[in-house]
């Protein structure tokens, strides 16, 4: 689960770790008394960042800086309402503007290759890694923490030094380090990006200059597995962005992602759905979801599953795969007959059912006369014909 | 012989009681593996399964009497990581865990202990192990199995049931089918099994099911490419048309940052000179063009 910059911060800041004040505005009134706060406690400019979960928004115009608390209204009525990706800006992020000196990117993530958490350091800053990753691979330091004891000192301080801090900000960068990795465990995230973390200059009161660091963005995602034994995380799923079948499915308990095609898959197995997709897409079709009804899918669950997809106006078939070992045949030709029973809007459907119970099923799906496929790519391709056919 | 469970398997079964426990501790031992034990704590002195199977109510005490040497773990998330180390500290040599939902930094420490011990750990998130006329352990239908001389090793569940079925149908018996599991972090890899293939006499030819995320496939066909010239090898990867960012139902099926995809996998699986189908139906033709004879 993916969750906004500003939640991310104040997980961040929960750990210790610097990170500038902010508020989140959602109206344009909102943004201009936020940016009046932070001009009045002595901020030259203000920065309005757009909240959106996913990259890019700097270079989409979804970030800018205001010097006024005017300015920042009319900045702010620009970025709300704006599309970044598909995705329609809902509120934005208010602070000070920072006095940048240099900026670096730090992380955390599960390595899967060797089964540890691995923290990245780099002192291009600012950029997104993945660049940094492709165009100058050296310039990305790691070390992964111990998986008994967890991030020690001298890893990250061995981190600073290599991405060339000094005295005396590389004690901060070791304490930045040590919060990020103690983040990243108290909340089960799968990964936590500080990018930029940066040296800012600040004037203090009797106008001397000092420098520190400072997380000036966050970005973390939390693994959905953990999110049962952190009940207060759970409240961070930013609805504003959900596709609003994903609740649905998640009632259900069933894993469902919307795509683009035309033709709907029901699937017990995450390998066997995307294989399902994979195989429309060589038949000539597209498909308008990946559907996994899980192990042991009961009659009300693929009943359930069957509205989520015919929920969608794009779909011109449904192509319905299990192959049944905790799962059992019978019960699903149950279900996909009482779904069709209720269902408000006429599909075309191919159903294969193979493995556990698959003769009860057939028999069943033949006396409600549903069309059938007894291989995978026969399934597949009787779909994909279904679904043309429904075109013309 | 087989890799990881066959004749000598005495089998363990941790949760014997709960519904899942239950219900594949009967088709296990339907299948012929021999189940000495099940554990639950608090229940020790009772038995299961219509009275065949003695209840511990620790790891330890199967292995002390019942002669114990693989555990199988079909407990909720929550303490799955848990028996792990029970398993561990009692000397179980293979562990195989079912339960999925397991969250990925519980299984950093755990998988580390599982290492230091010398033993091995097949999953978290997986299906388990079939050595077709030897033993189950695990949730693999039985009825998809044939003997014979065909490694498949998988990180999915019905995706897998789907190859060896298609195999079975071709007359393409299995030596072994291990589902390795569908999470991030998980006990043994693609590269593991592998290299268990290769070292067993009985298995001629390898079949892997991949998928998105990770990069353990690429891993798999580095080693291919080295250590397995002249085993017929066949691979599928799913995942083709998954859109980029999006967990695709198991926790590891996940591209991030651009990397991971299939056609990076299916690219290096081909350089290693591995056939890779574009169906898993196709994966019998595809082994009988890469040499081999059942």
């Amino acid at each position: 689960m993916k969750i906004q910059e500003a939640d991310a911060k104040s997980l961040l800041l929960a750990q210790g770790l610097p990170v500038p004040p902010w508020k989140v505005a959602r109206t344009p009134t909102e943004v201009e008394a936020a940016a009046g706060t932070f001009l009045d406690k002595g901020a030259s400019r203000v920065v309005v960042k757009a909240q959106v979960l996913v990259g890019g928004r700097g270079k989409a115009g979804g970030v800018k800086l205001a010097s006024s608390a005017a300015e920042a209204r009319d900045v702010g009525s620009k970025i709300l309402g704006m599309d970044i990706k598909g995705i329609t800006v809902k509120k934005v992020l208010v602070g000070a503007a920072a006095d940048i000196v240099k900026e670096y990117y730090l992380g955390a993530i599960i390595d899967r290759s060797i089964s540890r958490i691995t923290l990245m350091a780099s002192a291009e800053g600012g950029v997104e890694i993945e660049e940094v990753a492709r165009q100058n691979p050296g310039a990305i330091h790691r070390v992964s923490a111990d998986p008994l004891l967890g991030l020690l000192a001298f890893q990250a301080r061995a981190l600073g030094l290599a991405i060339g801090l000094r005295d005396p900000l590389l004690n901060p960068f070791v304490t930045i380090a040590l919060g990020l990795f103690a983040t990243m465990k108290a909340n089960d995230a799968d990964l936590v990006e500080v990018n930029p973390l940066a040296i800012v200059a600040e004037t203090s009161s009797d106008g001397s200059s000092t420098q520190r660091l400072v997380c000036l963005d966050a970005k973390m995602t939390i693994d959905d597995s953990g999110l049962a034994r952190h009940p207060g995380l759970g409240a961070l799923r930013d609805l504003d962005e959900e596709d609003p079948t994903d609740a649905q499915a998640r009632k259900l308990g069933i894993n469902f992602i919307h795509l683009d095609g035309t033709i709907g898959c029901m699937v017990n197995g995450a390998g066997l759905a995307m294989t399902t997709m994979d195989l429309v897409k060589r038949y000539g079709g597209e498909p308008a979801n990946f559907l996994d009804v899980g192990g042991g899918a009961r009659r009300d669950t693929v009943a359930g599953a069957m509205e989520l997809i015919l929920a969608d106006p794009k779909v011109e078939a449904i192509l319905v795969n299990i192959f049944g070992g905790i799962t059992r045949g019978d019960e699903v030709a149950a279900g996909l007959i009482e779904a069709r029973a209720q269902q408000t809007r006429d599909v075309p459907m191919v159903v294969r059912i193979v493995g556990t119970n698959a003769t009860q099923a057939a028999r069943l799906l033949t006396e409600a006369s549903f069309e059938t496929a007894t291989s995978l790519d026969e399934a597949a391709e009787k779909a994909v014909a279904l679904s043309k056919g429904a075109a013309r | 012989m087989s890799i990881l469970v066959g004749s000598d398997t005495r089998l363990v079964v941790q949760g014997i009681t709960g519904r899942e426990g239950e219900f594949h501790t009967r088709a296990s031992i339907a299948y012929g593996t021999k189940v000495v034990a099940g554990t639950r704590p608090g229940k020790g002195g009772q038995t299961a399964i219509d009275g065949t199977v003695p209840i511990f109510d620790t790891v330890a005490e199967a292995v002390r009497q019942a002669g114990a040497n693989t555990s199988v773990i079909y407990i909720p998330a929550s303490g799955a990581p848990d028996a792990v180390l029970e398993a561990v500290d009692a000397g179980i040599v293979t562990i195989v865990c079912i339960t999925e939902g397991i969250p990925a930094l519980d299984m950093i420490p755990v998988v580390e202990a599982v290492r230091r011990a010398g033993a091995r750990l097949i999953g978290p998130n997986c299906p388990g192990i079939t050595s077709p006329g030897r033993a189950k352990v695990g949730i693999i239908p039985a009825s998809i199995h044939k003997t014979g001389r065909v490694g498949v090793v998988s990180r999915s569940g019905t995706l897998t049931y789907e190859a060896v079925q298609a195999m079975t149908d071709a007359g393409l018996g299995q030596s072994s089918c291990v589902g390795i599991g569908g999470d991030p972090i998980i006990g043994t890899t693609f590269l593991d099994v592998l290299r268990l293939f290769r070292d067993d006499p009985e298995t001629d030819a390898i079949v892997m099911i991949g998928e998105i995320g990770g990069s353990a496939e690429e891993e798999a066909a580095a080693f291919a490419a080295e250590h397995l010239k002249g085993v017929p090898m066949a691979a599928f990867i799913a995942g083709r048309t998954a859109p980029p960012g999006r967990r695709m139902g198991h926790a590891g099926a996940i591209i991030s940052g651009g990397s991971g995809t299939a056609a990076e996998k299916i690219a290096a699986l081909e350089a290693a000179g591995v056939r890779v189908a574009d169906s898993p139906t196709q994966l019998p033709r595809l082994l009988l063009e890469a040499g081999y004879r059942a």
